[in-house]
């Protein structure tokens, strides 16, 4: 085990750097940067606060649209949102690093001790939310800041949901995401960790105790493949590669690293198995390039640090004698139907001491099902209407958990829009329920 | 190559970049670089009785990063001593004895004080002086610089004085401080001047210090207004040397231009204008006397572009292209084009036109999510704005547009016999609530 990391996000910009950033910001109208946001953040607002040195403003500006600002700042796709849409990139010029403003804007009050945010009366309705993931501490933060009493539970540890277990280190270190689940605690919402809802608190309890209850449990395990050899050492699921990650580091000096999948967790784990010290790292998928999920720019960083993509193969067993030893694929190939195929008498094996599974989380359909007037899809993501209220009209629900999985800001939007709405309700509605 | 060398009221020089009188100026050892450096003269910092300046001494406006697009300071004359000076001002001149060397002065207003200093410069090789009835702080206060040139009379028979002292060219340096920048030059010419230099600085206050509320630059717990230079300036500058070059009273009289100026685009437009001679302060203090290399090197390319042998033949081409509203074609008619291959969807024509000028631009977010914007030419009064605030090269343009309109001024207009009738204008407003 080594105590290096390898790896650090970008420091934050100096006064100088976010300066100059912000005087080349065009200041357009009905910015495309904050119509790409899905928190609406009036993106060139904040970044005229930051040139006219006013950086109160500037963080306001953001923090009301996203009071997880600090986070999104580091762990946005921008160059697929906000920075993806900025007009400079016509102009064939660097879009403005919005992401590193956002942080140079918000780090200030969100890890400082810049009281923003004046605590309001209290309204003397409570809230219950399931899961202090960016869903839940978007919409807890939103209704505390409403004078709503908020009681948060986490199954985990620690509290955050994925910004502290799951994204990776070169974009946000746990100790960020944590300080930022403390920013939102200061807003006064109460978190209780290591409280799982279902066992350690039933939900009968969570129903009497709260006016109002916000699901936003996400997702789950990255399930097995049902492989022969699946149970040797070193077969383990991405999100728990990572997670461990979050809290120590690891020397891979020496392996070599299989990351099964196309996605988004695919292409964090092969980079950060690459830049942990792996002498291989492969990302074995299924499909060609152009059908993976995994954004553009990850796969470029995954590229630049090494590792290879193996394409167009389908995992069928892995081989080893207590531990690892290989990987075992068919080649796959697009049929005559259109439907992707094996190929016959294709095998092959790749020599490996490590395989990661990251082939799709599992949907907390269990759980869900359990809850009253709560319906889930098909593919197991909770039912809800435009004001993310769920069957049963005392729970609402958003994040991962109704969209199947996308970013922190869609978390953010949902749980802000849902706070919103279950104000509403709580405010028309007779007390004492 | 063109031909940059000039003759400034009998002073020659091997091309129009001169220093003006300031800190670039101060001694000896800094002209003698700026002349390596390629710069044609230098118009000394101003000699007279040394000073004892403050500490902390200039301001400045920076504009969405671009540092120092206005320079104030509140610094004086020389503070070292004549004899100092006298000696550099010849040294100059046994080394350079084909560079001008102009020297400026002010001393108290009193003939025979003049006609000393006056005396000392020619005796040490100066090849031409500069009376600094311009400077609008410190000095004006004790009846010296703007407090001179603030007053024709007093601007007229000092530099009557000079004159009849004077063996070398007398050149006088504007205030802009001032009403009618005419009269001060009527007077310059009044006295004998032969040639006049401006602008000096304008009185200004570049802001305030928002923490203990004293203006800069801050002098312990006080500032004081300055004097105002830099690229900021150029436009008022030009127009007064523009106004000077066009008056007939003072047509022909050699002008020195100076202010804001940092290209040889800028030199191109002040011998437009009627400069023979420019003269830079801020520019060099920003960036170093090495700007006079790209001054050179374009002003020669753009005369070679323009089929010119000589500078001389630029000068004066925009005077008469300066004429009174009244005078203008109103029948002249352009209308924004946008280039949509070009355009960046941005949308900041949009929001001038729509909020700061004639709501003749149209915008929608296209399908694929984009601010598209079209002019509408109905509306379109040919502003410029939008070509104005648009961020991207060539997409904006103006287009002029014929529809059999007769050539006719407001004057003509106006008059009993009108030549045809006006090409109508839109006019705004007139739909709200409906008509
Ligand atoms: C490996 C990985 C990397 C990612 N990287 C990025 C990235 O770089 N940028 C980005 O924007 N997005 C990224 N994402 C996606 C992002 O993390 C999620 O979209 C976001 O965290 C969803 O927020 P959420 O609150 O809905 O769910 P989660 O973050 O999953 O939080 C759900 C919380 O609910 C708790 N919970 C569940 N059930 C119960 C229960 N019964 N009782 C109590 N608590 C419960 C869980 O413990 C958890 O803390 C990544 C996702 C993964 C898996
Ligand atoms: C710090 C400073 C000191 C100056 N001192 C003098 C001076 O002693 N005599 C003078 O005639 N003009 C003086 N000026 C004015 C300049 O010569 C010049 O007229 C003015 O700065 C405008 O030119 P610019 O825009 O290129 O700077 C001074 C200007 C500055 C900035």
């Amino acid at each position: 085990m080594s105590t290096k990391l390898g790896f650090a996000p970008l420091p934050t910009m100096t006064a100088d750097e976010a300066l100059s950033e912000a005087h080349r910001c065009l200041m357009c109208w009905d910015a495309p940067c904050t119509r790409a946001c899905p928190t609406s953040i009036d993106v060139p607002g904040f970044i005229k606060r930051i040139a006219h040195d006013d950086l109160v403003g500037s963080a306001r500006t953001i923090l009301d649209a996203n009071i997880l600002g600090a986070s999104c700042a580091r762990v946005c796709p921008t160059e697929v949102l906000c920075a993806g849409a900025c007009v400079l990139n016509e102009l064939h010029e660097r879009p403005i690093d919005i992401g590193r403003l956002q942080a140079f804007a918000t780090d200030d009050v969100v890890f400082g001790d810049l009281g923003l945010f004046r605590s309001v009366e209290s309204t003397g309705r409570s809230v219950g939310i399931v899961g202090a993931g960016p869903a839940g501490l978007a919409c807890g933060a939103e209704l505390a800041r409403m004078g709503h009493d908020v009681v948060m539970y986490d199954a985990n540890e620690k509290p955050g949901g994925l910004n502290t277990y799951g994204v990776a280190n070169y974009k946000m270190d746990q100790q960020t995401a944590i300080r930022e689940v403390s920013f939102v605690e200061s807003l006064g919402v109460e978190i209780r960790s290591g409280t799982a809802v279902g066992a350690d608190v039933s939900l009968d309890d969570l129903f009497k105790n709260h006016d109002a209850v916000f699901l936003g449990v996400g997702l789950g395990a990255v399930p097995a493949l049902g492989l022969d050899g699946e149970d040797l050492n070193g077969v383990e699921d991405a999100l728990e590669f990572i997670a461990a990650l979050r809290s120590a580091s690891v020397d891979l000096t020496g392996q070599h690293v299989a990351v099964i999948g196309g996605g988004n967790t695919a292409i964090d784990s092969v980079t950060q198995a690459a830049l942990l010290g792996a002498d291989r790292v492969y990302l074995v998928y299924r499909r060609g390039r152009d059908e993976m999920k995994a954004y553009p720019h990850d796969i470029e960083r995954a590229l630049t640090n090494g590792v290879d993509f193996i394409h167009w193969s389908a995992p069928k067993r892995i081989e080893g004698d207590g531990s690892v030893s290989a990987l075992v694929c068919d080649r796959t190939e697009y049929g005559s139907d259109g439907k992707l195929q094996t190929t016959e008498g294709s095998e092959y094996a790749i020599p490996v001491s490590m395989v990661l599974r990251a082939t799709g989380q599992e949907k907390r359909r269990s759980f869900l099902e359990q809850i009253d007037g709560v319906a889930v899809d098909a593919s197991g993501r909770v039912t809800v209407d435009d004001q993310f209220r769920t069957g049963n009209d005392r729970i609402w629900a958003g994040g991962d958990c109704v969209n199947g999985g996308k970013e922190v800001v869609n978390a953010v939007a949902h749980g802000k829009a849902a706070a919103i709405d279950i104000d509403r309700v709580l405010q028309s509605s007779p007390r004492g329920k | 190559m063109a031909d940059l060398s000039v003759n400034m009221c009998g002073i020659d020089s091997p091309n129009p970049f001169w220093l003006a009188s300031a800190p670039p100026t101060n001694t000896g050892d800094q002209i003698a670089r700026a002349f390596d450096a390629g710069w044609g003269g230098a118009v000394w910092k101003t000699l007279g009785e040394p000073i004892e300046n403050v500490y902390s001494r200039y301001s400045s406006i920076d504009v969405n990063g671009q540092k120092i697009v206005g320079l104030n300071n509140i610094e004086l004359i020389t503070d070292r001593s004549l004899e100092m000076n006298l000696i550099e001002i010849e040294e100059v001149k046994r080394r350079y004895p084909d560079h001008a060397v102009v020297v400026s002065l002010m001393v108290e207003s009193n003939a025979d004080a003049w006609d000393e200093i006056i005396k000392q410069v020619e005796q040490a090789g100066a090849d031409g002086i500069e009376l600094n009835f311009g400077c609008p702080h410190g000095m004006s206060e004790r009846g010296m610089g703007a407090a001179v040139g603030q007053v024709p009379d007093y601007t007229c028979d000092i530099t009557g004085w000079a004159k009849a002292s004077a063996t070398v060219p007398v050149l006088v340096k504007l205030t802009p401080n001032i009403t009618d920048i005419r009269m001060a030059a009527r007077a310059a010419k009044n006295g004998g001047a032969d040639g006049v230099s401006l602008i000096n600085t304008i009185n200004s206050i570049t802001g305030v210090d928002l923490d203990n509320f004293v203006p800069r630059p801050v002098v312990g717990d006080k500032s004081s207004h300055g004097g105002y230079c830099g690229p900021a300036v150029k436009p008022i500058a030009l127009n007064m040397v523009a106004s000077i070059a066009a008056d007939p009273f003072t047509e022909g009289l050699p002008i020195s231009g100076i202010g804001g100026i940092a290209t040889w685009q800028d030199v191109a437009e002040y011998i437009l204008l009627g400069s023979t001679t420019i003269q830079v302060c801020t520019a060099v203090m920003h960036y170093g006397y090495r700007i006079v290399e790209d001054m050179a090197e374009g002003l020669s390319n753009y005369l070679d572009s323009k089929g010119m042998a000589s500078v001389n033949e630029l000068r004066g081409l925009s005077v008469a292209k300066v004429t009174d509203w009244q005078d203008l074609d109103i029948n002249y008619v352009v209308k924004a084009d946008i280039d949509q291959d070009k355009c960046i969807h941005c949308g900041l024509c949009y929001v001038a036109c729509q909020d700061g000028a004639h709501q003749a631009i149209g915008a929608e977010r296209s399908e694929d999510d984009k601010t598209n914007v079209w002019i509408i030419e109905d509306a379109c009064v040919g502003c410029n704005l939008c070509s104005l605030v648009c961020p991207v090269q060539g997409c904006i343009t103006m287009e002029e547009r014929e529809f059999g309109q007769t050539h006719m001024t407001w004057n003509e207009y106006t008059s009993d016999a009108s030549p045809g009738d006006l090409y109508p204008r839109p006019k705004h407003g007139v739909t709200i609530g409906g008509d």
